[in-house]
């Protein structure tokens, strides 16, 4: 039986702005077991990268707002003090980024840089840090590691540096590894590889992977389990199965409708989900997917809760009203085709 | 908030919020009347951009002044005269050498100099000099400085190298010493180009000379924009038109530049009139006795044991006129593009 | 690493030939008049005219000028009609002093700028940053020999609490030296304050919210180590290659106008009292020097900012 290493609970993340207050994470909740992969998925402005830099205290400013908990083995995150924090980042909790380019210090050597994370956690000899700062980048796939260790991050190319930064979050061992769209800075080739580095690495250290992405077609390769975030709520979550196979929520139709299928033919539109998020200063009344979706009715004016509606399936849990056999139904937009109804092109 | 100024409260969020959040403006406004707007909401710019319009207002006046108030004029010394102050007698300047002080009165306002010159009139006729060098090489370097780095960064190649060598070797003299020397060497005969004779005590000599050694300052970031510009799609676009060159540097790459040029002008003109000053207290620009505010404060350095207020008055009001173009500066960069990384090039 | 600095040197040399010449354009040719005139300095007489005329090679074509200009100049054979001495000399005399003047105002300025550009980089919006702000702006609204006159006067002069002017050499009296000097390197430092500051806070502001800086916080690294190891450290980088300019020009004879006012004697000192005689060979000279100095010093300055930033190598 899997322990539980990471608890969200309620998690609600706002900021002050000039535009007024935006509730980026509006109630959020999940849980992480070790040595499991999490998809978090969702577009832009879902408040999915918010959620994940919150759990290591990275959105902390004078104009931000926590309210929830998140608990770490034992520690109590949202509420820590600084020298826990700084405890914990790099050494329990480590976090990789979109863009590895300006994500490494350009004019500090990828050697140093590791190191310096090293030194501060574990205070070992010079020497021996470097050692294993060589081994690290090896294991990644970065060849020659022995000569590149002195390189700077300008020296090394995209996919590369991406390498660089996961060896640099691995290098202490964690728990877990917050992955923040590493791959979307990326060429379609290298995120392929980088996705399988990470399931590798994952296989030989036993750490648990949060991966933060918008891209489902990613997720479908390495994730245990995935979490649908729109507009700061959680709205489906379940296995890959259960989200693949039997998606609950209007808008994970949509998601899944909305990537570009090899074994279909060619669509004449690309198929998207009409209207746009709403902006996270101003948000609908009831459920936040309601103005997109064409299946709307009157129950939608209340906030639908996040409970597990099919019998049987504790886990899988989503946020709509629609009972499950009215979604079973209005998914199937084609013959065997998910999708959300009122898509651009979603039957050629 | 990406179009507040960079002294505001900075708001620590993730990127997708300012996404958000320009969405939610309307869009609409072009970038001129966008920046004219944030400028208006910065009242410590304007009231600056106001003080400057009043000194120079004020200097302008400066013959009314002269004549309806102080009843004198820059040139007229006083020395034997006495002025009643608070029904009592002062010389103007007493016998050891000593020149009144502020009388706080129409006649020697601010107090008199060792010739027993009015100095409030002087600093006035004074002001309209070092204004006129300073907004008249400002103009200069700004002009030279477009045309220049226009050339050098549309043309590139032979002609790029020839302006950039020649600017890099202006560039290359620290600017008080060029001046000087520039100051030094056209004193006495003037300046000859072909048929064109200045002689040495105008003040165009010193408008030129600032205006030389400022170029390579603003030509250099000029020069880059254009080197940049000139690879986007519209200029491309323009080519491809049919368009020669002199048609796409005035229609395309010029009004492009209008935000720089608009940003570097008040600084330059702040750093016009402080090169004047050196350059005059240094007996290296404005030749005496004309009156500027350089000439002043020397007079005044030098005179100092007398009175100290020779050397502060006309240093008050040189600080008061550049530090309200500075601040207005500052106030027209941080409108017109709050993440302006253009600097002055010190 | 060793190809960029052959291209620099490469490209120094080319310059400081360049410089000669154009120094030699500005006194000799592009000014209108009798160039032996202008060299006599005051009152004098026709014999001395004649000689200067042959000696400078004023009745012979350009490059013959050039040649003996140059000649001059760099054998210490030139010499000036008004004061009648070797300009050259004069020069070696004063180094020191000017030398002294800028080493202390420029460590005073880079020290004090970057404390201040710090702080109010990381209190920006408060009050405290604005009241800093307008400070800075004020300095660098002052004309630094109006600042220092009136320091030496109220300070110097009236309540005595500094030297009123003049300078002591260091191997003389330490003590002596230093007291003599802070008034003049403060007076020196306040405008460099002013724009280095400001420059930095902006450096900072921008770099704190670089991607990097939030690697280095996810990397456990604590608040303070953060700062100082990646922000301020990637902040001062392009500064320093300004404070060398900045070096190079305050020595190269920008502070010609401080020594001036705290009577130094010193080469900027020198160049000014040849202006106000409308002496030229000394102006002539220490022009020509002065920037030979600084394209010397940007040279050096341009191959350590490589050594700091690798990215630079490339160009």
């Amino acid at each position: 039986m899997a322990d539980r290493i990471l608890e969200v609970q309620d998690l609600a993340v706002s900021f002050r702005t000039d535009e007024g207050i935006v509730q980026a994470v509006d109630g959020v909740s999940f849980q992480l077991e070790a040595g499991e992969v999490l998809a978090i998925v969702g577009e832009s402005g879902c408040g999915k990268s918010v959620t994940a830099m919150t759990i290591l205290g990275l959105t902390r400013s004078p104009n931000a707002r926590f309210e929830g908990v998140i608990h770490y083995k034992g520690t109590e995150l949202v509420a820590a003090t600084d020298e826990e924090l700084q405890r914990i980042r790099g050494a329990e909790i480590a976090m990789i980024f979109q863009d590895p380019m300006t994500s490494l210090n350009p004019v500090m050597k990828i050697g140093d840089q590791i190191m310096e994370q090293i030194q501060e956690h574990e205070g070992i000899r010079d020497a021996e840090a470097r050692d294993r700062v060589i081994d690290l980048l090896d294991r990644v796939g970065i060849p020659r590691a022995q000569d590149r260790v002195d390189s700077y991050p300008f020296e090394f190319s995209g996919g590369m540096r991406q390498r660089v930064m996961i060896a640099m979050a691995l290098s202490c061992n964690p728990s877990v590894l917050i992955a923040d769209e590493p791959t979307t800075a990326l060429d379609v080739t290298i995120q392929a590889q980088i996705v399988q580095r990470i399931r590798e690495l994952r296989d030989e250290t036993g750490a648990a992977v949060i991966l933060v992405t918008h891209d489902l077609g990613v997720v479908a390769d390495i994730a245990d389990r995935i979490t649908v975030m729109y507009a700061g709520r959680v709205v489906e979550e379940g296995t890959l199965d259960d989200i693949f196979y039997d998606p609950q929520h209007p808008y994970t139709w949509g998601l899944l409708g909305s990537i570009t299928r090899v074994d279909r033919p060619r669509p004449d539109r690309l198929p998207a989900i009409a209207g746009l998020p709403p902006s996270l200063a101003d948000r609908p009344e009831g459920c936040h997917f309601r103005p997109r979706c064409p299946h709307e009715f009157s129950e939608c004016t209340k906030v639908p809760p996040l409970d597990p509606r099919i019998p049987g399936e504790p886990h899988h849990r989503d946020r709509c009203w629609l009972s499950v056999e009215e979604k079973r139904e209005l998914r199937e937009i084609g013959p065997g085709e998910i999708g959300l109804a009122g898509e651009e092109g979603a039957a050629a | 908030m990406a179009t507040e100024p960079a002294t505001e409260f900075t708001f620590e969020g993730p990127v997708a919020f300012e996404e958000e959040a320009k969405r939610e403006r309307v869009a609409g406004l072009g970038p001129w009347a966008l920046a004219l707007r944030r400028l208006r909401r910065n009242k410590t710019a304007l009231a600056f951009g106001a003080l400057f319009l009043v000194i120079a207002g004020l200097c302008l006046a400066a013959p009314y002044w002269a004549n309806h108030v102080a009843h004198s004029d820059p040139y007229k010394n006083h020395l034997t005269d006495t002025v009643t102050v608070g029904g009592k007698k002062k010389d103007v300047v007493k016998p050891n050498g000593v020149p009144i002080g502020p009388t706080w009165r129409g006649r020697f306002l601010l107090g008199a100099d060792s010739n027993g010159r009015d100095i409030a009139v002087r600093l006035l006729y004074g002001g309209r000099t070092s204004l006129l060098i300073g907004v008249g090489a400002a103009l200069s370097t700004a002009l030279l400085s477009v045309v220049f780095g226009v050339v050098a960064g549309y043309f590139r190649g032979f002609t790029d190298a020839l302006v950039s060598r020649s600017l890099d070797l202006i560039w290359s003299f620290p600017v008080i010493l060029l001046g000087v020397a520039l100051g030094t060497a056209l004193a006495l005969g003037g300046l000859k180009i072909g048929p064109i004779e200045i002689q040495g005590d105008s003040k165009l000599i010193p408008i030129l000379i600032i205006a030389v050694v400022y170029v390579p300052y603003m030509a250099r970031p000029i020069r880059g924009q254009v080197l940049a510009l000139r690879e986007k799609e519209f200029v491309e676009a323009a080519r491809a038109q049919g368009a020669g060159p002199l048609r796409i540097m005035f229609t395309e790459i010029l009004p492009n530049l209008s935000s720089t040029i608009v940003v570097f002008l008040p600084l330059m003109i702040a750093n016009a009139i402080l090169l004047e000053a050196a350059l005059s207290f240094l007996g290296a620009g404005v030749r005496p006795p004309n009156p500027s505010w350089g000439t002043m404060i020397g007079d005044g350095v030098e005179k100092i044991v007398t009175g100290p207020h020779l050397a502060v008055v006309p240093g008050l009001m040189l600080v008061l006129t550049v530090l309200a173009l500075n601040v207005f500066g500052d106030g027209v960069r941080d409108a017109l593009d709050p993440r302006a990384k253009l600097h002055l090039e010190h | 690493m060793a190809r960029f600095v052959l291209r620099r040197v490469v490209g120094m040399v080319a310059v400081l030939f360049a410089i000669s010449v154009f120094t030699f354009l500005i006194f000799n040719v592009i000014p209108n008049g009798d160039p032996a005139l202008r060299i006599a300095g005051r009152h004098p007489t026709r014999g001395q005219l004649e000689t200067i005329r042959s000696q400078w090679g004023f009745d012979k074509p350009i490059y013959v000028q050039y040649g003996k200009t140059m000649e001059k100049v760099f054998t210490g054979d030139l010499v000036s009609y008004s004061t009648q001495l070797d300009v050259d000399q004069e020069i070696i005399n004063d180094i020191p002093r000017t030398f002294c003047l800028a080493i202390g105002a420029a460590i005073m300025w880079m020290v004090l700028a970057t404390v201040l550009g710090l702080y109010t980089a990381v209190k920006a919006g408060k009050f405290s940053d604005r009241f800093l702000t307008v400070l800075a702006l004020i300095g660098i609204s002052m004309p630094v020999f109006w600042v220092g006159a009136l320091m030496n006067y109220y300070l110097g002069f009236k309540w005595k609490i500094f030297p009123n002017g003049g300078y002591v050499p260091l191997t003389r009296d330490p003590a002596q030296w230093a007291y003599h000097l802070i008034l003049p390197w403060t007076a020196l430092s306040l405008l460099f304050i002013g724009v280095y500051s400001r420059i930095l806070r902006s450096n900072v502001l921008d770099t704190i919210n670089d991607d990097y800086v939030r690697t280095a916080r996810a990397k456990g690294l604590s608040e303070r180590q953060v700062m100082l190891r990646h922000v301020l450290r990637n902040s001062l980088i392009p500064i320093i290659s300004l404070w060398g300019l900045d070096f190079g020009a305050v020595l190269g004879g920008g502070a010609i106008l401080t020594e001036t006012v705290f009577d130094l004697q010193g080469v900027g000192q020198y160049a000014a009292e040849s202006i106000g005689q409308l002496d030229v060979p000394p102006v002539l000279a220490i022009t020509m020097f002065g920037a030979f100095f600084i394209v010397v010093l940007n040279t050096v300055v341009d191959i350590i900012y490589a050594a700091l930033d690798p990215r630079i190598r490339l160009t």
